[in-house]
């Protein structure tokens, strides 16, 4: 028998907060309702930029950027638990940015980063400047170990070649921290904006319409030997950065759910079929309560994925958890919102279609429920 | 209320509790236990929790915080929360007097006069009074305001006619809790019920047991003809019923607590489940190796840790600010239509064996968990079923209209 559950029970955690994190959640709350209305959100979806830059700002200033790292380099000192609260409530008001990926970007370098990488970077994304993932490749697999581009030792420094997809506001970023493999090992380059001709980024055409992704092709872009993060923590840093997406995502997703399912729930209330509001329908209530039910566990395992996150095994399997009930409980309540509004919610115009597409962004990034699933089965069993 | 306990004073406690619980919560007794109070069949099964209730109470980890005078310990509810705690790590049987110590009592010790506090809730926490609810009606399941049975005064009696049903219970009790008609005036259905708490041992009350899907008995149905209770037992006034019934439900439902500690269900043992798969053959290899097994297997393994999440979320304040009362009125809905789902998966595991029921003895576990699967239907149904809790939730957490 590989546990009982005496055991089992150690590898779940359980469930905390800080004065930090709800300080944060209710600063986050208004600044996100205000700075992100949905109009707002919608004049975006048209705008070359993708986000607004005035906002960004406001956020530097905040130092939300800086919220996970040391104060030795700049940053605030708190944790990824900390930073969960904010991309909840980003995801909850659509409210475009490099949030994410600059907070990813972070963790990678001080996964990975060596002294001198770290006293580079870290102070210029929590000051601001944008910083961004290139471990996607064309053939779509999810396990981050799975790296073909390449990186190949010429002169004082490296020559890559290979295809990245879905550079998250790429042509924004003063940096681009992608996967390569050199002589067969897979290591992190570190790519500054200035050595990515324009020609090499193609904007991508993404199923969440609120983002910019972008192709980046790597042949014949060079970097100096000094722009590769440390081999042997390679894993380490992959791992990192895998379970921080899983965690920003599921949150992101939490705050995603909960929107659509309010905007369902005013519609519910307020259309009449038949003469009746058709919230009153036990065909539309069942549903929708179902869908409440599936937020709200969905929303306990990401605070718990939050709470543990820096914990060795009980943090990878809240994280997992996190991401995986998110995605069924964000698809499901989007889904419904959609055929909740009848025709409407099959025309553009709708909200539901802005959180059905951002579910499936996010379903595609970072694995799955499914992937998620079968690597806490791994875990677990 | 006494004073907030230090944590060293917690701390000593709990390392009694363990040392108490460690010592006397008994072994398997040789026959099968009932997961919920709701399935005791035999009386082997009924004297065994009576007991065990009672030496619970004497060691004084059950109504550790009710007042003194009325049969409790007197303590911080800190200290029955952790006693119960003790007693979940343990292991031990449930308590049986469930609707007694958890629903009726704290609606006493809430609402009920001196006299009703004084005459009640020593014999609850001892096990000597049980207690049942007649709320059902054979014509009115779930539409509890519709209720029939007819509660008319006659000097110092009211006189009862009618039937109630689904009554766990119902053939051990001493009391019940009983939701009557005292009048058909009045602006709607609900105004015209009344609340009481009524002896079951009076002429003209007769109990018929009935026999459950599972082919053992666990409730009965109770026919009311001409029966004499004491006008005393009606509790407040005259058409206060349904306020005092939708008070009961919230505890019987979990949302609101003041209770004598304890626990009534036995979280079904999800790791007995995980093991059965291991232990179950496909094609000659375990069943746990299959990976549309071992998928389904981590989404009930993370339902679970929702719920156990949920349960530790709906009280920190700052985690709830959106919807406060969502996890507390979810809690049933959700912990119910889970148990009965992971016992339904538990059947596909065990092949052609899964054609065997109770007391074949080729059943896996003697039939444990087909009989816990067609049990779990008692929770889904009982105390409002799950389509009732989700129309509950649609309006009072998600402001829906109600149906007319």
């Amino acid at each position: 028998m590989a546990f009982s559950e005496g055991n089992l029970a150690d590898h779940l955690g359980a469930l905390s907060y800080s004065e930090e994190q709800i300080e944060l959640m209710d600063v986050a709350t208004n600044f996100c309702r205000d700075r992100s209305p949905i109009d707002k959100v919608r004049k975006l979806i048209e705008d070359e930029h993708g986000y607004d830059p005035a906002v960004w700002q406001e956020i530097v200033d905040l130092g939300w950027l800086g919220i996970a790292v040391p104060e030795a380099q700049g940053g605030v000192g708190l944790s990824m638990a900390e930073v969960a609260p904010i991309a909840e409530q980003m995801g909850r008001r659509l409210l475009a940015t490099p949030f994410a990926t600059c907070t990813i970007a972070a963790q990678a370098l001080l996964a990975a980063g060596d002294e001198a990488q770290c006293a580079e970077w870290l102070p210029r994304i929590v000051a601001g400047e944008v910083a961004t993932l290139a471990l996607t490749e064309p053939h779509g697999d999810w396990d981050l170990g799975h790296v073909e581009a390449t990186a190949k030792a010429s002169g004082d420094g490296y020559v890559l070649s290979g295809t990245k997809q879905f550079v998250v506001y790429a042509q924004h970023a003063a940096l681009v921290i992608a996967s390569v493999t050199v002589e067969g090992a897979v290591r992190l380059a570190l790519i500054e904006r200035s050595a990515i001709p324009d020609s090499a980024l193609r904007r991508e055409i993404i199923i969440d319409e609120t983002k910019r992704s972008y192709e980046l092709t790597l042949d014949g872009i060079t970097i100096p030997a000094s722009a590769l993060l440390d081999a042997g923590r390679s894993g380490t840093a992959l791992t990192q950065i895998e379970l921080a997406s899983a965690l920003l995502q599921a949150a992101e997703m939490c705050g995603g759910t909960q929107s659509a399912i309010d905007y369902t729930i005013e519609y519910l209330k307020t259309r009449k079929q038949f003469g009746k509001l058709i919230g009153e329908y036990q065909a539309l209530k069942h549903p929708i309560t179902n869908a409440y039910v599936g937020y709200e566990k969905a929303r306990s395992h990401m605070l718990s994925a939050a709470h543990n996150f820096g914990q060795q095994g009980v943090g990878e399997i809240a994280v997992r958890m996190a991401k995986a009930s998110a995605d069924k409980a964000y698809s499901f309540a989007a889904d419904r919102a959609v055929q909740f509004h009848g025709g409407f919610g099959f025309t553009h115009d709708c909200d539901a279609g802005l959180y059905r597409r951002s579910a499936i962004w996010h379903a595609s990034q970072y694995g799955d429920a499914a992937w998620h699933r079968a690597k806490l089965a791994d875990l677990l069993f | 209320m006494s004073s907030r306990p230090t944590p060293a004073e917690l701390a000593d406690y709990e390392a009694q509790a363990d040392a108490w619980f460690r010592e006397n919560t008994p072994k398997d007794p040789g026959f099968m236990l009932p997961l919920t109070f709701m399935e005791v069949s035999t009386d082997q099964q009924f004297d065994f929790l009576c007991a065990w209730q009672r030496k619970v109470y004497e060691a004084g980890y059950l109504g550790a915080s009710w007042p003194v005078e009325y049969g409790g310990g007197g303590l911080h509810p800190d200290f029955q929360r952790i006693a119960t705690k003790v007693m979940k790590k343990y292991d031990g049987p449930i308590m049986l007097n469930a609707i007694g110590i958890g629903w009726a009592g704290p609606l006493i010790m809430d609402i009920g006069s001196e006299e009703e506090k004084k005459k009640y809730i020593k014999g609850m926490l001892n096990a000597e009074d049980i207690w049942c609810q007649g709320f059902s009606e054979p014509e009115n399941g779930s539409d509890l305001g519709n209720a029939q049975l007819k509660a008319v005064r006659d000097g110092d009696e009211y006189v009862l006619n009618g039937s109630k049903i689904w009554t766990s219970l119902g053939d051990r009790a001493k009391y019940m809790i009983l939701l009557a008609r005292t009048s058909n005036e009045g602006p709607n259905k609900y105004a015209g019920l009344s609340f009481f708490l009524s002896p079951m041992h009076a002429p003209g009350i007769e109990t018929r047991r009935i026999k459950k899907l599972t082919g053992e008995y666990g409730f009965v149905q109770c026919f009311f003809t001409d029966a004499r209770i004491p006008a005393e037992c009606l509790m407040g006034n005259e058409g206060d019923g349904w306020q005092i019934a939708m008070k009961t439900l919230e505890y019987e439902r979990g949302a609101k607590v003041n209770l004598a500690g304890g626990y009534f269900l036995k979280e079904l043992d999800a790791m007995g489940v995980v093991e059965l798969a291991r232990q179950s053959q496909r094609g000659g290899k375990p069943l746990l190796d299959d990976p549309v097994m071992k998928d389904r297997m981590v989404d009930f393994m993370m339902d679970i840790q929702a719920l156990n999440l949920n349960n530790q979320r709906r009280r920190m304040g700052p985690l709830v600010q959106d919807r406060p009362m969502g996890l507390a009125l979810m809690n049933k809905l959700a912990r119910t239509e889970m148990i009965r789902e992971l016992t339904e998966f538990s059947l596909s595991f065990q092949g052609t064996r899964g054609g065997y029921y109770v007391d074949d003895p080729c059943a896996v576990d003697n039939g444990y968990w087909h009989r816990s699967y067609l049990n779990s239907f008692s929770a889904t149904i009982g105390g409002g079923t799950s389509e009732i809790q989700r129309n509950i939730i649609a309006e009072h957490v998600l402001g829906l209209p109600k149906g007319r």
